[in-house]
């Protein structure tokens, strides 16, 4: 079995926002980054894959150099092959999708694996859009898998439950939170991966389809009012909440 | 210009989400001097139909299938897809909810469309919808335009307004696309339903706990207050992760987003990846023994306080006022 896990590398959620001053994007200096933390979920599946099915993983990620950070992690978690899409380009997410899936075209796999969203533009597009460039289906919001004789059954979440969704290979899965724990990468894992070549390639260039306009801090709110500090303050609050909020 | 809004219902039922993207597309449309065309999919439709003209829908594309009956991403895409292109709409709208956001990118993909997601406001200005949507976990927005020539934009749940009005129910025209087998390649074969409260992306009022709550065995305060309001239980990424809750109350980062009306936070600290995932309710309420927790400067109403003592007395008081 052959499965790809598609990765991103993100600034990491603790980081102050800052606005760039071209006003559209986020101004990197001192800003850390780290493999966006649904990957994880990914890699984990895409091991765990490996490990009932035998086979071969690769982590691919489309980005600057500095993705080959992210790359690493998913080698020392033991991921066989890594592939960087150097790219130096800001894409939107139809862009990004098509070079993926330009590439993945060529692999052929049989699961393709991502984490439900990145947490810089959270669009949760990029698994589905992929999958119907390449004409495979998709089950996005993954937190149960089961693939046996190619036969895909799996829970993705849904408001108040989960649906079961029936599919076949090769199939793309975004990975939410709670269908694996991801495991620590070893010491050995760590100094192997330090090793393991990273292949560059060069994905396709697409035409946009999204034009930003502006970013900007979302409007700030004033610290609210603090109704008291003990236990005879409910009834005031009850008060607000019903006349001034007017929420119950 | 033509419109088309996907309106979710699942068992017979319209999700809220559903008359929130008929009345916003309603809104663009009207605007913009646009056709709307509103589809629904599924099984057995006829009776709910009439309610979407409440939201302004004058036309609704009907497709019913018994194979429509659960979701199935690559039928649903298909249909959505020859639906846009018959009536030739070249703005879509769909629901940023579980639904939505998985299957308005295999219709982009199907149109070569580009697609703002998520977007929590949408503006029409000098024939174009700019759309505003939160990133970098909430700490920033952005002003997109959708440049291709069909374009996509999902709605954030709870965000829109969605308030009947006294529309006529729409005309309805059946709606039936060519579906072979293999359409179905991925479908949905049952849902599980979780049992009791309301799920958190779909409540009006959210109870949430964190570590403040100081163990599992104290949640039941945060059970009795939620079930006074009618609520969900909520729970920060702290508790989920140990175990005190299941994942699925998880609100933040790597759980759910929320938008409610009122989200009262109790015992929570409200880190990033918390407020990532809440500080869009209308309303919060924060409780915390912390003077100086980040969630104070988030919320509208604080009690600084031990949640031990303040909430039983939260709960009786509530009990009393809605019981007037």
């Amino acid at each position: 079995m052959k499965i790809v896990a598609c990765i991103n590398f993100v600034p990491d959620t603790e980081t102050k926002v800052k606005v760039g001053s071209d006003g559209k994007t986020v101004d990197k200096t001192g800003v850390n980054f780290i493999l966006n933390p649904y990957d994880e979920f990914a890699i984990e599946a895409a091991l765990q894959l490996k490990e009932k099915n035998t086979g071969e993983t690769m982590a691919i990620s489309l980005g600057t150099d500095s993705h080959k950070e992210a790359l690493r992690k998913a080698l020392a978690m033991g991921i066989d092959k890594a592939v960087l899409l150097k790219d130096e380009t800001a894409r939107d997410s139809l862009s990004l999708a098509r070079a993926l899936a330009d590439e993945l075209k060529k692999i052929s796999p049989d699961c393709i694996t991502f984490g439900k969203q990145s947490i810089d533009y959270t669009g949760e597009q990029i698994p589905g859009l992929v999958a119907e460039f390449l004409g495979i289906p998709s089950v996005s919001a993954v937190v149960a898998l089961n693939i046996q004789d190619g036969k895909v059954v799996c829970e993705r979440e849904i408001e108040g439950g989960r649906e079961v969704v029936e599919t076949s290979l090769p199939v793309v899965i975004s990975a939410q939170k709670g269908l694996n724990e991801p495991r620590y990468p070893t010491l050995k894992g760590i100094m192997a991966s330090k090793s393991k070549p990273i292949e560059e390639r060069v994905p396709g260039s697409f035409p946009p389809s999204l034009e930003v306009v502006a970013m900007q801090k979302p409007p700030g709110k004033q610290p609210g009012k603090i109704v008291g500090t003990d236990a005879t303050s409910v009834k005031e609050l009850v008060r607000l909440l019903h006349e001034e909020a007017k929420v119950i | 210009m033509k419109i088309l809004a996907f309106a979710e219902q699942r068992e017979g039922k319209f999700k809220k989400s559903a008359f929130e993207v008929v009345q916003t597309a309603r809104k663009i449309a009207d605007q913009s001097g646009a056709q709307l065309v509103t589809l629904v999919i599924g099984d057995g439709l006829d009776g709910i139909l009439p309610e979407l003209g409440l939201y302004g829908a004058e036309k609704v594309l009907a497709v019913e299938d018994t194979r429509l009956h659960f979701y199935s991403t690559t039928a649903y895409a298909k249909i959505a897809a020859d639906a846009a292109r018959s009536v030739g709409a070249e703005v879509l709208f769909f629901p940023a909810s579980q639904m939505g956001k998985d299957l308005a990118p295999r219709v982009a993909a199907k149109l070569s469309a580009g697609m703002a997601a998520d977007c929590v406001a949408l503006k029409f200005e000098n024939g174009e919808i700019t759309a505003t949507r939160p990133v970098y976990s909430g700490k920033a927005q952005l002003d997109v335009k959708v440049t291709s020539q069909v374009k996509i934009y999902t709605l954030r749940p709870n965000v829109f307004t969605a308030a009947a009005g006294t529309g006529k129910p729409p005309a309805v025209e059946k709606y039936q696309p060519q579906l072979v087998e293999s359409d179905f390649s991925s479908k949905v074969t049952g849902v599980k339903v979780s049992e009791g409260r309301p799920d958190v992306t779909e409540a009006g009022i959210i109870v949430s706990g964190g570590r403040g709550m100081k163990g599992a065995e104290h949640f039941s305060l945060v059970e009795k207050l939620a079930d006074v309001l009618g609520a969900a239980v909520g729970a920060s990424r702290a508790v989920v992760d140990a175990g005190w809750r299941p994942h699925d109350e998880q609100v933040g980062q790597t759980g759910k987003t929320v938008s409610p009306n009122l989200y009262i936070a109790c015992g929570i600290s409200g880190a990033v990846q918390h407020l990532a995932g809440m500080s869009s309710s209308k309303y919060i309420v924060a409780i915390n023994k912390d003077k100086d927790a980040p969630i104070f400067q988030v919320s509208d109403y604080g009690v600084v306080g031990d949640v031990f003592e303040i909430m039983p007395a939260l709960t009786e008081e509530l009990k009393k006022m809605l019981e007037k």
